[in-house]
């Protein structure tokens, strides 16, 4: 019965996964704000154009936001109020954004057609098989992207190329980052609607294999899951070592199937699609319940955070407004981080809204905050063992920063995604993801 | 500055600026701090690494202590104390502005304190050990600008020097005698490699082997006992700090070259298992090559850098004027550290043919 622990084969490091204090608390639903900032990109691609006016009154999951661009993800309004403006506003993930700006009036009216009582239950509705054509345009139209952070179109990677023949797919509710557990609860309550939602998309990919894998820290959701795939013969639970960064697309896709993207590829090009847990729930509202992506759960915790919860938040929502519902000790030089401890992007306002990749929102204390002080590499080699990749950490930040950009894509500098396995390990706590995206960055220039 | 100060000339009295006071913040903005990810990190650091080394450096030099009397303690304090002393000179000179205190102290000096002790004899004189600080320090590290710059591992660096400029002083060797309060006799002694270089292999096969693992020969502080030396080097493995790549392919290579020589004429050669138990190769393979600053950076580099160095000992020990090779062949080794690096890289995620099984 017992089977090898799953993994990839190289790097990879182990943090301190800090998932307790979240870990078994149920989804709590966080109230419609008063005025939720929503932003014109919350996804990869093309930003959104408007479609409502300054002055319109607009409903829960009325469509306000879109794109004629092939690679890119409606928006919804997350509150019923009126539009006050269309101006930039701070954004989680950088510099500011186009963003819709809207007033609530109090109530929480949704549009035709969704019945708002449904979505506190798991599974509340079959999902009619019988309409597969119309999945795929229901997913885009709901605005649905990747839910793990990356927040590519789902509706893309869903419609691969005829030319590339899919053979799997892989859900992934590994959540290797440390703190979060918002893909775990989900997993644990409403199992029935993942599956649903993987149902789908293997009908759209019309794959025969399909794979769910969770790493072995979480084996209420290994569970969960295996109870809610019960008599489907072509679901294989595959449980994963728990080491980061497991849910990595590419590192699962080598922990479960064995094989490789090649370099600067897509999965796709080793006959594989990976989704999130979390977007294969937002694929089974918006087809079964039709409802758009305008809430998404989150994990609020660390040190500074006196109450961590599990929110289920509309996007749009201020940090501020979470925090403090949570309990957050505001002082100077704490640190707010949007994600986890290893990706997450920190955070310089606390105005910034909720997106759809707001997979969770740290809290630390300034007592806790880890400055990094970047002192001589004594050539350890730790990042070179860590990287999951197979790259030279150290020494890609030494060529960023003697400038020397030919060596940098030799080496392989695109193919680091940031996992920060690297600057985790080094014992100098030298600051490489920061000097490899300062690289990225002037690659792209 | 006074008024009266500034002089007549110019006495016209300075306008006062304006106090300009600012709007009060409608809302207090929390100062928060804004880093790149990753934001955690490990316990691990710069001093527990070396601190380790010099840890696991611990039974080797109780060995030598036990062997060698209470003059090898003082030439390892010396040595450490010498290391200290330069680093915390050379910091203050060439790096102004750096927490000079803590830097000395974040154990490199130490380590390379405890390694050039290791590779003298304990008869060395005071001054010469602190001659070789000097040189360790100096031309070794500070010269290219401190921590993690150098090329060459300081304490050999140091150990090459004295050999070249006080030959005489370098070979006085002492027997180990397991008296610790015993006095010195700093006459010359013979190791077993001056045995094997000139009394013939036959005379030196007859040292007793399992005298040559305790550590019951004559040689620098840190060649006698390999099993004291084996057990640092279990310990480095184990808390993942070294490798095994080195100090296998390293003693590895001493080992298979050393004996296709003596199954080729065992009249002319001595065995493979006399040639790792003696001179530096335990000291060298385990402590000295695998110094990660001037070694390979992947597995597969480490493992190239093993051989040459095994390789380069043994063509020195049998074939060279110098009965022992170790240090000129881990200098050599490390000179070649960034070809190495350039060319034997590890290998990457996605860089080789992706085979998919074809379902029929």
């Amino acid at each position: 019965m017992k089977s090898l622990l799953k993994t990839f084969k190289m790097g990879g490091v182990h943090p301190l996964e800090n998932k307790e204090r979240t870990a078994g608390l149920p989804i709590e639903r966080f109230a419609a704000p008063k005025k939720a900032a929503i932003p014109l990109s919350m996804h990869l691609g093309a930003p959104c154009e408007p479609i409502v006016k300054k002055g319109e009154s607009v409903r829960t999951g009325q469509k306000i936001a879109d794109s004629d661009k092939a690679v890119s993800a409606p928006i919804h309004a997350s509150i019923t109020g009126t539009v006050k403006a269309i101006e930039h506003f701070n954004h989680p993930l950088g510099p500011r954004v186009r963003s819709i700006i809207i007033e609530g009036d109090g109530t929480d009216t949704w549009i035709e057609g969704v019945e708002p009582s449904l979505f506190d239950k798991d599974a509340p509705c079959e999902v009619d098989f019988s309409k597969s054509a119309e999945f795929l345009s229901k997913i885009r139209e709901a605005g649905i992207v990747g839910m793990g952070g990356a927040t590519f179109p789902t509706h893309i990677k869903l419609s691969p190329p005829p030319d590339k023949k899919i053979d799997t797919l892989i859900l992934n509710g590994a959540e290797c980052e440390p703190y979060l557990t918002a893909d775990h609860v989900l997993m644990l309550e409403r199992p029935r609607s993942i599956l649903l939602g993987m149902r789908i998309m293997q009908e759209i990919l019309k794959v025969q294999n399909v794979i769910i894998s969770i790493e072995n820290n979480k084996p209420d959701a290994v569970e969960a899951m295996r109870k809610a795939a019960e008599g489907y013969a072509d679901v294989t639970i595959a449980v994963c070592q728990t080491r980061y960064p497991e849910g990595g697309e590419k590192q699962l896709i080598n922990a479960v199937l064995g094989r490789e993207v090649p370099s600067g590829k897509l999965p796709m090009e080793v006959g594989s699609v990976v989704q999130n847990v979390g977007t294969a729930f937002a694929v089974y509202e918006a087809v079964a319940l039709h409802k758009p992506l305008i809430e998404r759960v989150l994990t609020v915790t660390g040190p500074a955070i006196r109450h961590p919860k599990n929110l289920l938040a509309r996007i749009g929502t201020p940090f501020k407004d979470i925090l403090n519902y949570c309990g957050y000790e505001d002082q100077e030089n704490n640190k707010v981080i949007m994600g986890g401890p290893m990706m997450g992007k920190a955070q310089k306002y606390l105005d910034v809204p909720v997106v759809k990749g707001t997979s969770g929102i740290l809290g630390i204390t300034a007592a806790e905050v880890v400055v990094m002080e970047h002192r001589p590499c004594i050539r350890c080699g730790q990042c070179v063992q860590a990287c999951p990749m197979g790259l030279n950490p150290t020494l890609l930040a030494a060529s960023v920063e003697n400038e020397d950009m030919d060596d940098l894509l030799k080496n392989g500098l695109m193919d680091c995604m940031e996992c920060g396995a690297c600057a985790f390990i080094c014992p100098s706590q030298r600051q490489l993801v920061h000097w490899i995206a300062v690289g990225k960055m002037r690659v792209k220039r | 500055m006074d008024e009266t100060q500034s002089g007549d000339h110019n006495a016209a009295p300075k306008p006062v600026a304006p106090q300009k006071t600012r709007p009060a913040p409608k809302e207090r903005i929390p100062s928060l701090v804004v880093t790149y990810s990753p934001h955690i990190g490990t316990e691990q650091s710069i001093e527990k690494i070396m601190y380790m080394v010099a840890l696991a450096l611990a039974p080797a030099c109780l060995a030598s202590i036990y062997f060698f009397g209470l003059r090898a303690l003082l030439v390892l304090a010396v040595s450490v104390a010498g290391c200290l002393a330069f680093e915390a000179i050379f910091i203050r000179l060439m790096q102004p502005g750096t927490d000079w205190k803590r830097t000395t102290l974040d154990g490199s000096a130490i380590v390379t304190g405890l390694l050039l002790g290791m590779n003298l004899s304990a008869g060395a004189p005071v001054w010469m050990i602190i001659a070789g600080c000097f040189v360790a320090m100096f031309i070794g590290k500070h010269v290219y600008g401190g921590l993690g710059q150098n090329p060459f591992n300081p304490a050999l660096v140091a150990r090459v020097f004295l050999l070249i400029s006080f030959p005489k002083e370098m070979t006085k060797w002492v027997a180990a005698r397991g008296d610790v309060f015993g006095t010195v006799d700093a006459a010359s002694f013979a190791t077993p490699l001056n045995v094997l270089k000139l009394q013939g292999a036959a005379k030196a096969m007859g040292l007793s082997k399992m005298g040559l693992f305790l550590g019951s020969c004559g040689g620098c502080l840190g060649e006698t006992s390999a099993l004291a030396l084996l057990i640092g080097g279990v310990f480095l493995i184990a808390l993942r700090i070294i490798r095994w790549h080195i100090p296998v392919s390293f003693i590895g290579t001493v080992f298979i070259f050393t004996g296709i020589l003596w199954l080729v004429n065992p009249q002319k050669y001595a065995d493979p298992f006399f040639h790792i138990l003696t001179g530096g190769v335990m000291l060298g393979a385990i402590f000295m090559a695998t110094d990660m600053v001037t070694s390979p950076i992947t597995g597969a580099g480490m493992i190239v850098f093993g051989v040459g160095c095994g390789a380069l000992t043994t063509v020195i020990r049998v074939f060279g004027i110098y009965p022992e090779g170790v240090s000129f062949a881990i200098l050599i080794m490390n000179g070649m550290t960034p070809l190495i690096d350039r060319y034997v890289k590890g290998r990457r995620y996605g860089l080789r043919p992706v085979m998919i099984p074809q379902k029929s």
